[in-house]
């Protein structure tokens, strides 16, 4: 992959989030490279959450300079927005809308023309091959399809960052790998992907993976690197000897 | 049918146009760990509900425990525990009282089954005052699987209880399903992590509302038609592709750090190696593998479609 080690699309200093006595990110320190795939790992209630809603301008940090796409997460929260992109199993499009209704929704959010929604929809709809479906019900398709076309709104205002949020629970396993196709070409096309998951497999496909335990990061590098240090075989063994030493 | 818990013949449900299983049958033994694999849209959930007498069958014969589902739906949910996909304890219950509300419905205490729970129970003890809605996804799940089992019932129906649960959480759990096992308590339990089939006795592998093949994990892993090769080189990327475009190949797909190529013949090593490095890969490696699942799975779809 092409990133770029010398441009970080993400700085995040010291960042502290504190619930009343309860801190959920202790002092994180990172940076997230221009163009590269990102994973984000860490056991449920690890604080990832809480960090991704920070990243994403969405809550304020209790302490710590964080920067997202050059701007500030405290002051200039709708500056970032803007310049993201957001994907999760939980959320992704509505139901009741159909594939072009859903698209022109969020592209109208996000503040593009009707001419630019128009020819990206037509190019959208013809490299998902899905041109004949464009009138069809978000609730008539299978999952995989939902997924992939939820990833592909995310990107459609062509944001520097993409967040996806457990992306790909649930798919059967060849949609999944199509997923990760995917997540490969928009990486190519220099969105930066940060990206979370449960299956340990797809942390291999990161460029970098970050694991979380207990709101500090206790391990950040590539996935080669990582095996090395823990001297595991896999991810999942690499994951197992830190989440269980907490 | 002494010898078994659940009996499902032919069973067939609609919803609307969508046919969410069609004519599926299977059959679990008592004490059996039991795995329904599959993705979303399998028609998982569906099994699950005609098995625990909340949705009737258009078609088709369930008994679990000698019970007929339709008939004796009182017995079965006397005797039966059942673990929803959706958390569905009370948000604004804490922990102790949720488990409470489970024993008094059934007519029981939580003091006369502690035993079957404890294990369980006392990691999401440290929370017992707190409010259900405010736990993490590990202890949500421990807290559920608790109140599925406070009336000691002789079957238990896990659906997808490790979705959205991390690595860790999801080993501890299948820890204690092997130990309720040993305890006497038959388990059907579904997911959609192709690994976890491996820790079952005994799997359906589903896709759109049918099995595609029934039989211990072992058995079905000896079934895998093709010969199976984990391949790197210093260029993963283009390795994919370039893969697909083998002479021999059937499939080529990423398994976390390699990639699992399937061929139509034995291929060897030479071969392999030149037609790499003439697309300028380096530091190939090659070694024959046995499949696991998740490859038997892929196979078994492509068959399908």
């Amino acid at each position: 992959m092409k990133t770029n080690s010398e441009n970080s699309i993400i700085k995040v200093e010291n960042l502290v989030k504190k619930f009343g006595g309860f801190v959920a990110n202790d002092h994180l320190t990172f940076n997230v490279f221009e163009g590269e795939i990102f994973g984000f790992l860490g056991a449920n209630g690890a604080g990832k959450t809480t960090a991704i809603k920070i990243l994403c301008g969405l809550s304020a940090p209790t302490s710590g300079d964080v920067e997202v796409a050059g701007y500030d997460v405290y002051k200039q929260t709708e500056k970032i927005k803007k310049n993201i992109g957001y994907m999760s199993q939980k959320f992704s499009l509505y139901e009741n809308l159909t594939i072009k209704e859903n698209i022109r929704f969020f592209a109208g959010i996000y503040g593009l023309s009707g001419k630019v929604i128009k020819a990206r929809m037509n190019e959208l709809l013809e490299s998902l091959q899905i041109t004949h479906l464009k009138d069809a019900l978000i609730s008539s398709l299978p999952l995989g399809w939902k997924q992939k076309l939820a990833f592909s709104i995310a990107i459609f205002h062509k944001p520097k960052i993409v967040f996806l949020d457990e992306p790909t629970g649930g798919v059967d396993p060849i949609t999944r790998r199509q997923f990760w196709d995917m997540i490969y070409e928009t990486a190519r096309s220099g969105i930066t992907v940060f990206v979370t998951t449960h299956y340990m497999d797809e942390a291999e496909y990161c460029d970098r993976v970050s694991i979380m335990v207990d709101g500090r990061i206790d391990a950040l590098d590539t996935p080669a690197e990582l095996k090395k240090t823990f001297s595991a075989t896999n991810m999942d063994e690499v994951f197992l000897k830190l989440a269980r030493s907490s | 049918m002494g010898d078994f818990s659940v009996v499902v013949n032919q069973v067939s449900k609609s919803y609307g146009d969508v046919k969410a299983i069609e004519n599926i049958s299977f059959s679990v033994k008592k004490d059996e760990l039991y795995g329904l694999i599959g993705p979303d849209g399998s028609g998982k959930t569906t099994i699950f509900r005609i098995l625990t007498t909340l949705l009737l069958a258009d078609t088709g014969i369930a008994i679990v425990e000698g019970f007929d589902v339709v008939k004796d739906y009182k017995a079965i949910r006397k005797i039966s525990g059942y673990m929803p996909g959706r958390f569905s304890l009370y948000h604004d219950l804490s922990v102790e009282e949720n488990l409470q509300f489970y024993a008094t419905i059934f007519g029981t205490t939580i003091q006369k089954n502690y035993d079957l729970i404890k294990d369980i129970y006392v990691q999401s003890e440290p929370f017992k005052n707190r409010k259900a809605g405010k736990l993490s996804g590990g202890m949500k799940q421990k807290l559920a699987l608790s109140c599925a089992l406070i009336h000691q019932p002789t079957v238990l129906f896990l659906d997808e209880p490790t979705t959205g649960v991390d690595a860790v959480s999801r080993k501890e759990f299948w820890e204690m399903l092997k130990n309720l096992q040993q305890k006497g308590i038959t388990i059907i339990v579904s997911t959609p992590y192709m690994d976890e089939a491996a820790l079952c006795d005994k799997v359906a592998l589903m896709q759109k509302g049918q099995i595609l093949s029934i039989d211990t994990p072992e058995k079905i892993v000896q079934q895998y038609k093709f010969p199976l090769y984990r391949v790197l080189s210093d260029d993963m990327y283009s390795l994919h592709n370039d893969l697909n475009d083998f002479p021999e190949a059937i499939s080529a797909h990423r398994f976390g750090d390699a990639i699992h190529l399937a061929s139509n013949q034995e291929i060897n090593y030479e071969d392999i190696y030149e037609f790499l490095t003439n697309k300028g890969h380096q530091q190939v490696e090659f070694q024959k593998i046995t499949p696991d699942i998740e490859d038997c799975f892929m196979a078994l779809m492509k068959d399908e479609n």
